[in-house]
């Protein structure tokens, strides 16, 4: 006999499935294009399974374009950012936290205000400033404006309510040992904020992945752009090879589905944790 | 302690404690603070690409208010935000509801729900401009299979816009989704037992307990939804260019198109402060409502 609760189960389950499959199809009718032929992509009725599987599609997208130079731009970029924003965030919030020197209240506060600041306001000025410098065509402005922009705000504001509730007991033992400052956050404090340090990696390895505005003003020169900026500018151009879009744009999703996959507690987690938002 | 050691030890804390924050804080000053004044100073200019920068006042605002591309623009920019807001948070708290307690498959349907959130947007654009393709597009083919003409959706004035609103509902749910469930776990389980011995509906009890005990959420989600969605931009470059006919045109585009396009510095300043007045007027509202609006627990 059907009861109430299996209804409901199979209701649950159904409503689930039909939502997911609508964020998954993009993802399978992207993989699926990626690997026709080119001729094949205007067959009717769809053909989800493409027979035959054309791989070329891979290598060529590799022939035709640099992609190897927009991956390792992509790739270094976000490694530096990533990098960068985890040191010095953990820094300041460190001494933001623990360290109670004159007029902290005050700087903190000013910094929080402009938290909400959009991109887009500071982007016109940033980019004469660039201009004067001669950083535009080069990654320098996005390496530094991400790292000590907006972004390393926010970064700071996590880094300093981590060490805020952060136990004291190793820290003062290491002070009474002698330790200086810089040893104490090094060595006891930064390892102890693990967590929040990995939380802060994996958002700020996406946000930087995943940037496309500062790369749109900032670069022209095709050798310098990054993953999204060189994918955008394919669909501008008559005729799109969607087979070859569709490939390249598999390989530019790949790798952060890959690391999504082993680091997704982690990420979840984070975004609960900060009520983080693009 | 000694008074001198004292001393010693507070000028030591002074120095160590600039020391470690003075990398962000000179980055704030140059990248953020000056840049910002910056903005506002070149909003009341003229400042062509080359040539002389010239003072004019508040003209370019006065411009801005008669200029019917800008209304058009507005209005086109809170189309996208009335229309994505709700669907984005009813689809995310329901989608809380259904995930919020273990059951087999829960992983596989969190992650199906959180991937496109990981995903450049640019990437999620590319394809959804492709599914939206007149001939070629998954859609159209799908709706030819069950004898339906698709129409020309990213060419459409009435459909463009509310292709991209479907886009990036999807794109971002697994945000909000998230928060839900993250609020959703922290109701004490003690108010649904009274509840449940009051013997409160489920339907009465979602509106009286759960939804009074998750309101902080809501509401910040809401605001942060709102704001996210006046700075729309990645999915109008890849899907319409604004088109079809300025149906797509917002806010962020046109300041983007004066700026960088056009290169009249001092305008799009101006139209970029208009987005901070907004943006800033939002997160004080948010600051000031939290007060009433946001049920605490005792």
């Amino acid at each position: 006999m059907l009861r109430a609760s299996h209804i409901e189960r199979g209701l649950h389950y159904s409503v689930l499935t039909v939502i997911s499959l609508f964020m998954m199809v993009p993802f399978l009718w992207m993989v699926s294009t990626s690997l026709k032929e080119p001729a094949k992509i205007f067959v009717f009725p769809p053909e989800l399974l493409p027979s035959p599987v054309r791989w070329a599609n891979y290598s060529e997208v590799l022939k035709t374009i640099p992609f190897h130079l927009f991956y390792f731009n992509s790739v270094y970029i976000a490694i530096l950012v990533t990098a960068g924003t985890a040191f010095f965030a953990s820094l300041a919030g460190y001494a933001f936290a623990r360290i109670e020197f004159k007029g902290r209240h005050v700087v903190f506060l000013l910094l929080l205000s402009t938290m909400m600041i959009p991109n887009e306001v500071t982007a016109i000025p940033m980019f004469l400033f660039m201009r004067e410098l001669g950083w535009i065509n080069t990654h320098l402005p996005l390496i530094i404006l991400p790292i000590f922009g907006a972004g390393g705000v926010f970064a700071v504001f996590i880094m300093r309510q981590f060490f805020i509730s952060a136990p004291k007991e190793l820290e003062e033992a290491a002070m009474i040992d002698g330790c200086s400052r810089w040893r104490t956050y090094w060595n006891i404090m930064l390892p102890l904020a693990k967590p929040a340090v990995a939380t802060l990696t994996i958002f700020t390895f996406l946000t930087v992945w995943n940037d496309f505005f500062d790369p749109l003003i900032f670069i022209n020169a095709r050798k310098l752009m990054t993953l999204p900026l060189a994918l955008s500018l394919f669909t501008d151009e008559a005729g799109t090879a969607w087979h070859h879009l569709m490939s390249a744009s598999v390989m530019a999703t790949f790798p952060l589905l890959i690391v999504f996959f082993f680091a997704q507690k982690q990420f979840i987690e984070g975004v609960s944790m900060t009520g983080l938002k693009e | 302690m000694t008074n001198k050691k004292v001393n010693r030890l507070s000028r030591e804390a002074n120095l160590t404690g600039w020391l470690f924050v003075s990398p962000m804080v000179l980055g704030f000053i140059l990248l953020l603070l000056v840049p910002l004044l910056t903005a506002f100073y070149m909003s009341l200019t003229d400042w062509p690409l080359l040539g002389e920068a010239r003072f004019i006042g508040f003209d370019n605002y006065a411009t801005i208010m008669s200029d019917a591309d800008f209304w058009k623009v507005l209005g086109n920019t809170l189309a996208f935000a009335a229309g994505l807001v709700p669907l984005n948070i009813v689809l995310a708290l329901l989608l809380a509801l259904l995930l919020s307690k273990n059951f087999a498959g829960m992983g596989w349907f969190r992650t199906a729900i959180f991937v496109p959130v990981m995903t450049s947007l640019i990437v999620w654009s590319i394809v959804w401009k492709y599914m939206f393709a007149t001939d070629s597009g998954f859609i159209n083919q799908v709706l030819q299979v069950i004898g339906i003409q698709g129409p020309a959706w990213l060419y459409n004035p009435n459909l463009a816009m509310p292709a991209v609103i479907v886009t990036s509902v999807l794109k971002n749910v697994g945000l909000n989704m998230v928060l839900f469930i993250a609020a959703l776990q922290q109701v004490p389980v003690h108010l649904y037992e009274a509840a449940k011995i009051d013997g409160s509906g489920r339907t009465r009890t979602f509106f009286q307990v759960t939804i009074p005990m998750i309101t902080p959420t809501i509401f910040l989600t809401v605001i942060m939804t709102i704001i996210g969605s006046l700075k729309v931009f990645g999915q109008i470059y890849v899907m319409t260019q604004g088109g079809p006919s300025g149906s797509t045109k917002v806010l962020v585009y046109y300041i983007w198109e004066k700026a960088f396009k056009l290169y009249e510095f001092g305008y799009a300043s101006s139209l970029a402060y208009i987005l901070f007045f907004i943006v800033m007027g939002l997160t004080l509202v948010q600051w000031q409502l939290r007060k009433r609006w946001v049920f605490h627990e005792n």
